[in-house]
């Protein structure tokens, strides 16, 4: 068995005197699809943020294993380290997406920006690369040079994937990818993400309020309240037969259709 | 009296001696660090902001009392502000003021390269309006700075980019960014990007002082300067399809003058001096008549008018940005 991919212990973070993210560990290994879920203020987002090292934590520690198997403090690693893992072996979906790009570049320079930050000088090869991915994220190749400003939002979180899969990453980030969609953009969305990150082995560590979106993507799920980690286990395990009572109640009120 | 006549009451060069070695002690970072922009406590200096306080603050650190100036604006040195700015070293330094490329020792310039190659034992002084290149692209300066001291360029690469994705080749003209002894990127202040090959491995010492955003940079004599690019879509300067209507000087940078209200116009060099200097050895453009300095037909256009249309309110005005060159030929694409 390999070693996990990343690795958190103990991650803690307050805001004041209130605890945003109390004592949290976790495991994610290659392949693995990892859901966090959790009421609305529950730390979720805190925990996303302290693992991908966009917050610093108050306590813990967060490693990864690098490319050449060797596995490194994050928290230690120099500025310039962290930000060229970030946009190579990472990628971070952002709920709007008018955060994860940028605005008033178009769909092309948006795909292709990765790759010019880590070296790529031929304009040609950058753009039929970010044809290539805007194809395969299901936007029209002909609508490269149009601002993602004129795309909708289920457009607008497939550029999104595509820029962030561009330099093949191993470890995406999703926070909420999902939300704010209308139902069937959603399902094409997840049934894009799901085809992906089988394609490509990915890890992915997702956040989200929907359970659905956790039971249809994720292979384990961790279920958070109060900033704390409550309940954990495989995902059909923990949504079919949740011990704790407040997983019960979470999977209760989830509306049947 | 004399409007040349030495003001009384203000010290040589108008800022006091703390000031210039403070301004100094900037330019000399700048010098040891080739591309980076020094902050420095720029004061407030008698013309407003986008007039060239910064440059002006740079020439009154550097000069001394035996320095010959020159003021270029456009390239043309009898413009409003390079006119103004020769005049308030000349009263208030009471140095020697020339328009003679060759003759200066401290030139300092706005919008141009002088088309005259530079010496040693010359200084080229820029007023910078916008000295930050990555200000369009990311409006944080706590981001930028951090982009300039980790080295992460992409972003400037993703502007050229969108300019070649919308235009069919890099349509940034002017401001042009570049690669500074393969460190930093550098905006080489609004010169058209037709003088950036001028600025790499120039044998003179070439600073940038940006007044309003209070930063001073530097490329010391025989720096590799680059200008960023594709592999597929190298850096070109542009062409002009005639040479100079009065000296008809080709490769040089020209500038449109209209002639008349039924589209009639000319390209001279915009550089004056060169221009001069050329039709004095003799040089003829097809607009020039017998007298060296006086173009035919229709009278002489005095050098006070030969301002470009479009450009007229810019020269006397504190844009800080050229409005297009329409002279320019179309450049020559792969």
């Amino acid at each position: 068995m390999t070693s996990p991919l990343l690795t958190a212990r103990g991650l803690a973070k307050n805001y004041g005197p209130r605890a945003a993210c109390a004592d949290v560990s976790l495991d994610l290994y290659e392949g693995e699809v990892l859901a966090i879920v959790g009421e609305s203020g529950s730390g979720k987002s805190t925990l996303l943020g302290l693992l991908a090292t966009e917050t610093s934590p108050d306590a813990g520690e967060v490693h990864y294993r690098f490319r050449d198997d060797e596995v490194r403090d994050l928290l230690t690693l120099g500025e310039a380290e962290r930000r060229l893992l970030m946009r190579t072996d990472w990628g971070f979906i952002r709920q709007d997406a008018t955060q994860g790009l940028r605005m008033p570049v178009s769909a092309g320079g948006n795909v292709g920006e990765r790759l010019m930050a880590v070296g790529a000088r031929h304009y040609g090869n950058i753009r039929a690369t970010a044809e290539d991915w805007l194809a395969r994220v299901e936007i029209d190749p002909g609508r490269i040079d149009d601002s993602p400003k004129t795309f909708s939002g289920g457009m607008r979180q497939r550029l999104q994937i595509a820029r962030n899969l561009v330099t093949q990453p191993r470890l995406v980030f999703m926070d909420e990818p999902t939300s704010g969609l209308d139902v069937s953009v959603q399902a094409r969305l997840l049934d894009l993400i799901r085809t992906l990150v089988a394609e490509l082995g990915l890890a992915v560590v997702i956040v989200t309020h929907d359970l659905a979106v956790a039971r249809l993507l994720s292979h384990r799920m961790m279920v958070m309240k109060g900033g704390r980690v409550i309940e954990t286990g495989l995902t059909d395990q923990v949504l079919d037969d949740p011990r704790e009572p407040y997983t019960q109640l979470l999977v209760s009120s989830v509306l049947a259709a | 009296m004399n409007e040349h006549a030495q003001a009384t009451g203000y010290n040589f060069a108008y800022l006091d001696e703390q000031t210039k070695r403070m301004i100094r002690r900037a330019i000399l970072k700048g010098i040891a660090i080739p591309g980076y922009q020094v902050p420095f406590a720029s004061r407030e200096m008698p013309m407003p902001y986008g007039w060239g306080t910064g440059g002006v603050q740079v020439t009154a650190a550097i000069l001394g009392p035996d320095d010959v100036l020159k003021v270029i604006d456009q390239g043309s040195d009898d413009t409003t502000n390079a006119v103004s700015i020769r005049k308030f070293f000349a009263r208030t330094a009471g140095v020697a003021t020339t328009t003679k490329t060759v003759e200066a020792t401290v030139i300092q310039t706005r919008h141009r390269v002088p088309e005259t190659a530079l010496r040693s034992d010359q200084v080229l002084v820029y007023q910078v309006p916008i000295p930050e290149p990555l200000r369009y692209l990311e409006p944080r300066e706590t981001e930028t700075r951090k982009l300039h001291a980790l080295g992460e360029y992409g972003l400037m690469h993703v502007k050229l980019y969108e300019d070649i994705a919308r235009h069919g080749h890099v349509a940034t003209t002017y401001a042009y960014p570049v690669e500074v002894a393969g460190r930093y990127v550098m905006d080489p202040s609004p010169v058209p990007k037709f003088d950036n090959p001028k600025i790499d491995d120039c044998e003179a010492l070439q600073l940038f002082g940006a007044g309003r955003e209070k930063r001073i940079y530097a490329v010391p004599p025989h720096t590799k300067v680059r200008s960023l690019d594709f592999e597929d879509h190298p850096f070109r300067v542009q062409t002009f399809k005639d040479p100079c209507a009065l000296c008809a000087a080709e490769g040089v940078y020209l500038d449109e003058v209209v002639l008349d209200d039924r589209g009639g116009r000319m390209f001279v060099c915009s550089d004056t001096d060169y221009c001069e200097e050329r039709r004095e050895a003799g040089h003829r453009g097809h607009l020039a008549g017998d007298d060296p300095l006086s173009p035919v037909g229709r009278g002489r256009v005095a050098e006070g008018d030969r301002v470009r249309e479009e450009h007229k309110s810019d020269s006397a005005s504190p844009s800080p940005r050229p409005s297009p060159h329409r002279g320019e030929g179309e450049e020559a694409l792969p």
